[in-house]
């Protein structure tokens, strides 16, 4: 039997920390108040971002409850939407660009390149969790050819060095903690 | 609505200006083929088979998506119609896997069907298939969803039919899934409709699956034995065994559907434990016999029993699901034997109706025209678990109407309540008081001096002041009390009110009844208070007393009152403590071995024939779709020949048709009887009385549906029935 | 001349903020609105006169599109920016989000007085992170000088508008899908009629037009439909912003006036990467048929006349290709695309599209055989015009234009097991 005093909104407020919450509320403000459905979308980027970068069933189903919608219709649009990943990512995905523009331009080689230096596969992980290489469609930055996103960063005009720098940027905020931070600096 | 004149293949028509082509063609009996498009749910025009060929238009266009317009003229057969069809059932084909030999759908398959009359016999498809991970839907439903051509009438049916989205299409593209997207079983009432809507084999009733081939079955047309709607179905068997039972079109009452209690029950009939010969309990223990020794057996203790006390000291308690017939001559052979004791309703309280007596039951207005509501108002009723049909029927009016409630537990509703009050059960009557006297606050002048007096007292709020609102600006509103009321100590306080309100808001109102015919039993006799046709007759014993007091002798038809009666406790005790317990039963199991001294196989729901008169008052009557197995017998024949061992006069009948034929004359000239209720001495009676907190529950509420195996295994049947008395704070 | 029109900020020092754009002019038609000067049949009137047509591909004209919306009818009515910028090749939008986004938020503002529309969506594509911040900045300076939001500018008209970001679907940039997805569903494309001015976003009449096409706007009312309309050719007025990629030395974005000679373009764009040969273009984005160089060559950038060499405008994405490419391969890709973002609704292209991949790609595999040309082209074609939306035919025209021009790539490739061009 439903209680009805439990607040359905609770779950999702156990999965994700407050300022999340309220960045959804910012967002369902955006569309009419008897729609339901129109803040599915920002409320599963919110979440996925706070997740490392995936949504499990148990997310999905804790924003339906929030929004008050039935589960199915946020599984319909979680697996709808390419940037919603529904298996374990790194903490960094590298979406490379492959359509026309950028393999034109050689995203094949930027492939390659991602591939030898973090030494897997497209679509996969490195063993720390750190990065995945993700193939994505055509991302409006064909001017820039080859491309890539990361962190929500467009690096365009690609280049082995370009890459390496990025690489190596994103790879030093994992380095372990330096003395100063730890004298609370 | 404005017309418009069209031509389709030559024929010239007239139709509704905003219908679609395909609507206007359906009507004029041209086929025009199709998957996703169906009749009772939106257009989806996703399928593009029901492409047409429209003058002046380049390309050939879907004809479930396309409106009418005046002069247009339409062709289905031109080489650009039938190119666009070929080569749609082309795509279609190309991932389905043609496994059609060991498909339960193969020969009543729409894909198969069309792909005769527009598919290639070699494919030039020479790609790798999809294959689809089969999803886990419950006992009720199977499915093989490699075969899916992503119709979504599914997943449109739950959408917008039944309001509780459990189907969806996941993914995108050619893997778009159609499902739960994780295994979850399907929760609804109605779920296996889809069924019915799946064009293909993708969805497919697991109890029957591989169990016959679809050109094997024999169909007959039967009613429904569950709910007081009376749906109409259609029995599909093979060689005397039913194999499924589908839904069988009737607008006016289920429409195109059916509920899952009423498609499954068969299943009771076909894999219970039935009795298949009269057996007599001799020194504690059961032995077969043939019909005589028992009939001899039942006729020698009633008359002894009833003959020692007057008639006082014998009762019989009739099922709900019973023929109008069977009732009719059970209460017949009792009074002809001098005693008034028969009552079918066992889970009643408030007889305080029964020294006026009456025939009609239910509803006096169409059920079709609950959809039309602009506002609905429920009284005590788990509608959804009682009437699933009637329930999609409101939901419907909900689209621009309102829905109301007044339950005294946490209803599960599929559509939007505007307002909803959930008493303690004991206050229901109270909180619809509240309503009265809110609309006499509002209609002051329409108000007798005596309900005022009854009224004073009596506080609304707002929420009561609204709900009168309701009732009174809209053009059809209407009071639907529930199962629940009937229920209820105050039950007729309850129906009073109801009569009230609806007289004052001028709204339509009725009560939805527990079982299948309880309209035909009360018309047939099966009461204590009334013969046929709302006939004089000596009071007698209803059935609370007869369950409560402890009477020497029982006979029991089509029911298990130890476990559906609202006493079903002391139903137990006295039915042990009796003397004799007759049962004319379908089952060979359960307390009744313990209890019965004699049972009397009866033919289950769709092996005998009869007639049950529904909520709405239509009489439907049925033929036996199949032969009972073993020595079961029809209980209208059982009765007769009781009746004519007892030498009661009147037991000639040779069918139920003549027995029909018999209380239909008798009513034709007795007619419905007007009773008008009477005002309630009092509100609530100064005692605190403690009110029921249980309902029956939906997949308990008879012996037949209660041995329905796949029923059983769905979680509807552990979480129901629910509890009542929650109120919301 | 270029960039005088959606582009206009671009050479100032920050070019994305207000001061910025009101000094070209930026908000002068919004006020002459609000002070009465300019009514919504005047805008139309210039609109038409204009011979703007819609910039995200389809070249409607705006002025009629707007003149159907039901702009007395009581209730919300929307309008709504398509910012989705996914057909391939495309990255235009991008660049005015960036860097002139009032522009945008005038246009928008202007229409949705014209529509009587109290509120605004600018849908734009789920991975415009920065050009949905220049946005959201943007907004907030408009708001905090009155120049959107409530009683603007002191007068009675209200105006709203709301950034809304997707989550990664082409099909989102047909106009019905993206309304479905900003309602936070599937972005299932719905069927027409009704069209989004009867019934649109939230089931209310809804305007969708492109993001260039609204920040053409401000600038059309500031110059006078006749200034835009001269600056193109008849039917094709004004400029239009051409994102140039593929083998050039200088891809990127300009602003010019249709009409332009291609070759012009392809000078501004620097010329042939590393001075390599042309082979081919495909002048429209990635759905448009690809068109060989010499045909290009000869043709001016325009509607009227890249339709009747047989591609399309589209959105202006001019994907430039030199003579090292395999056209199989180009093929297999753009087909490829098509089947990742089918939606999955209509059998045709749900169906089709796999279809069409999965043999080019196996062509491309070495296992072609020779009735797969002829089965290609006759898949495509059973797709074309039998789909809800117009998805199906972009998938199906490019492969048509493919086969129709490099035919005898397909042939060699099946033939001798491998390409012809990369050996």
């Amino acid at each position: 039997m439903t209680d009805l005093n439990y607040d359905k909104s609770l779950h999702l407020k156990e999965l994700i920390p407050q300022s999340a919450i309220d960045e959804i509320e910012q967002w369902i403000l955006k569309y009419p108040a008897e729609r339901k459905r129109p803040p599915i979308m920002p409320a599963l980027k919110v979440v996925q971002e706070h997740n490392g970068n995936y949504l499990t069933t148990e997310m999905m189903q804790a924003v339906a409850e929030y929004l008050d919608v039935p589960h199915v219709a946020v599984y319909e649009v979680a697996t709808f939407y390419t940037m919603f990943n529904l298996n374990e990512m790194g903490k960094h995905v590298l979406s490379v660009c492959t359509n026309l523009s950028c393999s034109l331009r050689g995203s094949d080689k930027v492939v390659e390149h991602l591939q030898n230096r973090l030494n897997i596969k497209l679509g996969e992980t490195t063993k720390d969790g750190v990065f995945t290489i993700k193939e994505v469609e055509c991302m409006a930055a064909c001017g820039g050819a080859p491309m890539l996103e990361v962190d929500k960063v467009y690096h365009e005009n690609l280049t082995e060095e370009k890459i390496d720098k990025i690489l190596s940027d994103i790879a030093a905020q994992h380095m372990p903690a330096k003395e100063e931070d730890n004298n609370g600096k | 609505m404005g017309k418009v004149n069209i031509e389709i293949d030559g024929k010239k028509l007239v139709a509704d200006v905003g219908s679609m082509i395909i609507e206007v063609a359906d009507d004029a009996d041209i086929y025009i083929p199709r998957f996703c498009y169906h009749k009772k749910l939106s257009v989806a025009a996703n399928c593009r088979m029901c492409m047409v060929d429209v003058s002046n238009l380049p390309k050939a266009v879907p004809a479930c998506a396309t409106p009418v317009a005046d002069g247009m003229v339409i062709q289905t057969q031109t080489p650009k119609a039938v190119d666009a069809q070929k080569s749609v059932m082309e795509f279609l084909l190309i991932n389905h896997p043609l496994d059609c030999p060991v498909c339960d759908q193969g020969g009543e398959c729409e894909l198969q069907d069309l792909s005769v009359g527009y598919g290639e016999d070699v494919s030039r498809y020479v790609e790798g298939k999809r294959v689809v991970k089969d999803k886990d839907l419950g006992p009720l439903i199977s499915t093989d969803m490699t075969r899916c051509i992503h119709c979504t009438r599914c997943v449109r049916f739950g959408q917008e039919i039944v309001g509780i989205r459990e189907m969806g299409a996941t993914g995108r593209g050619e893997h778009v899934e159609i499902g739960t997207y994780i295994e979850s079983t399907m929760d609804s009432e109605v779920s296996a409709n889809i069924i019915d809507l799946c064009p293909v084999g993708a969805l497919t009733a697991k109890p029957s699956r591989y169990k016959a081939r679809a050109w094997e079955l024999r169909e007959s047309p039967s009613i429904a034995a569950h709910d007081c709607l009376g749906s109409n179905v259609n029995v599909h068997h093979r060689r005397g065994e039913i194999i499924r039972v589908v839904p069988r079109e009737n607008e006016a009452i289920n429409e195109v559907w059916l509920s899952d209690r009423d498609r499954f029950s068969y299943q009771a009939l076909t894999d219970g434990k039935r009795l298949l010969q009269p057996k007599i309990k001799k020194n504690g223990q059961w032995e077969s016999c043939d019909w005589q020794t028992a009939l001899n057996f039942a006729m020698t203790e009633m008359k002894r029993i009833i003959g020692a006390s007057n008639g006082d000291n014998f009762g019989a308690i009739i099922g709900n699901n019973s023929t109008t017939e069977e009732s009719y001559l059970a209460q017949k052979i009792l009074r002809g034997l001098g005693c008034n004791n028969i009552d079918f309703r066992t889970r009643r309280r408030d007889f305080s109706a029964d020294d006026k007596g009456n025939v009609r039951s239910g509803l006096n207005f169409p059920l079709q025209d609950l959809e039309h509501m602009d506002a609905t108002l429920l009284v005590a009723g788990d509608l959804r678990h009682e009437q699933p049909l009637a329930t999609l029927r409101v939901r419907k009016s909900t689209g621009f109407g309102k829905a109301m409630a007044i339950n005294p537990f946490d209803g599960e509703y599929n559509f939007r309540l505007s307002h909803e009050i959930q008493p303690e059960p004991h206050l229901l009557a109270n909180e619809f008081a509240c309503v009265l006297s809110a609309v006499a606050a509002k209609k002051d002048d329409a108000i007798s001096a005596e309900i005022k007096e009854w009224l004073s007292g009596v506080e609304h709020n707002k929420v009561h002041s609204e709900m009168a609102d309701e009732l009174i600006a809209g053009e059809q509103t209407c009071i639907l009390l529930g199962v629940y009321a009937q229920e209820h100590p105050q039950a007729e306080t309850i129906n009073w009110l109801g009569e009230q309100v609806a007289k004052l808001t001028d709204s339509k109102w009725g009560y939805m009844t527990q079982g299948c015919n309880a309209a035909g039993n009360k018309l047939a006799g099966a009461v204590p208070n009334q013969s046929e046709v709302g006939g004089r007759a000596t009071l007698g014993k209803n059935a609370k007393q007869m369950l409560n007091e402890g009477l020497k002798g029982y006979l029991i038809h089509n029911c298990e009152p130890d476990v559906e009666s609202l006493w079903s406790e002391q139903a137990l005790e006295n039915f042990n403590n009796a003397e004799c317990v007759i049962a004319l039963t379908s089952y060979d199991d359960g307390r009744m071995l313990d209890y019965a001294n004699v049972m009397l196989p009866i033919a289950g729901n769709f092996e005998t024939s009869g007639t049950f008169i529904n909520i709405e008052g239509i009489w439907q009557s049925f033929a036996a779709a199949v032969a009972a197995p073993g020595d079961v017998r029809p209980a209208w024949k059982i009765l007769r020949v009781l009746g004519n061992l007892f030498e009661l006069n009147g037991f000639d009948y040779e069918s139920s048709i003549q027995i029909r034929d018999e209380l239909r004359e008798k009513y034709e000239v007795s007619g419905d009887k007007k009773v008008s209720r009477k005002m309630p001495e009092v509100l609530c009676s100064s005692e605190k009385f403690e009110a029921p907190r249980e309902s029956l529950g939906l997949y308990r509420v008879d012996p037949m549906v209660r041995r329905a195996e796949a029923l059983q295994k769905t979680p509807k049947a552990s979480t129901h029935p629910i509890s009542i008395s929650r109120v919301k704070t | 001349m270029a960039n005088e029109v959606c582009f206009r900020t671009l050479d100032l020092e920050t070019p994305w903020s207000l001061e910025a754009y009101e000094s070209v002019g930026g908000y002068s038609s919004l006020r002459k609105i609000i002070a009465g000067e300019l009514d919504h049949e005047k805008i139309i009137d210039e609109l038409k006169l204009s011979a703007l047509r819609g910039r995200g591909g389809a070249g409607f004209p705006t002025g009629l599109k707007w003149s159907f919306m039901p702009r007395n009818m009581p209730g919300q009515k929307y309008v709504v920016c398509n910012s989705d910028e996914g057909e391939p090749g495309t990255f235009k939008d991008r660049d005015i989000l960036r860097f002139n986004p009032h522009q945008l938020i005038e246009g928008m503002a202007i229409a949705g007085y014209v529509m009587n529309a109290t509120v605004g969506y600018n849908y734009m594509r789920g991975e415009f992170y920065e050009p949905f911040d220049r946005m959201e900045q943007a907004l907030k300076e408009a708001r905090s000088k009155n120049l959107i939001g409530d009683n603007i500018l002191g007068s009675d008209f209200c105006f709203e508008l709301h950034n809304h970001l997707g989550g990664g679907a082409y099909i989102c940039g047909e106009e019905t899908a993206l309304i479905e997805s900003l309602e936070g569903k599937k972005g299932q494309p719905r069927f027409k009629p009704p069209f989004p001015a009867n019934y649109g976003v939230f089931g209310r009449p809804t305007n969708v037009n492109n993001t260039e096409s609204y920040a053409s706007v401000p600038a059309i009312l500031e110059n006078g439909g006749q200034w835009f309309l001269d600056l193109g050719k008849p039917n094709n007025g004004g400029t239009k912003i051409f994102s140039v990629s593929g083998h050039v030395t200088n891809p990127g974005n300009f602003e010019i006036n249709l009409g332009t000679p291609f070759k012009d373009l392809l000078e501004m764009a620097g010329g042939m990467l590393a001075g390599n040969q042309l082979k081919a273009v495909i002048p429209g984005g990635s759905s448009s048929p690809i068109l060989p160089a010499e045909v290009m060559m000869e043709l001016t950038m325009d509607y009227d006349a890249i339709g009747k060499a047989g591609s399309m405008l589209g959105s202006g994405a001019v994907m430039v290709i030199d003579e090292s490419v395999c056209m199989v391969e180009l093929a297999a890709r753009t087909a490829h695309f098509y089947y990742e973002e089918s939606c999955g609704q209509c059998s045709p292209c749900r169906e089709g599209t796999g279809w069409m991949s999965r043999v080019i790609h196996r062509i491309l595999e070495g296992e072609g055989k020779p009735e797969d040309i002829d089965n290609l082209d006759r898949v495509a074609g059973n797709i074309m015009g039998r789909t809800i939306c117009a998805l199906g035919d972009a998938a199906a025209m490019p492969i048509k234009g493919f086969l129709k021009n490099y035919r005898h790539e397909f042939e060699y490739m099946i033939e001798h097991k491998r390409s012809m061009v990369k050996g």
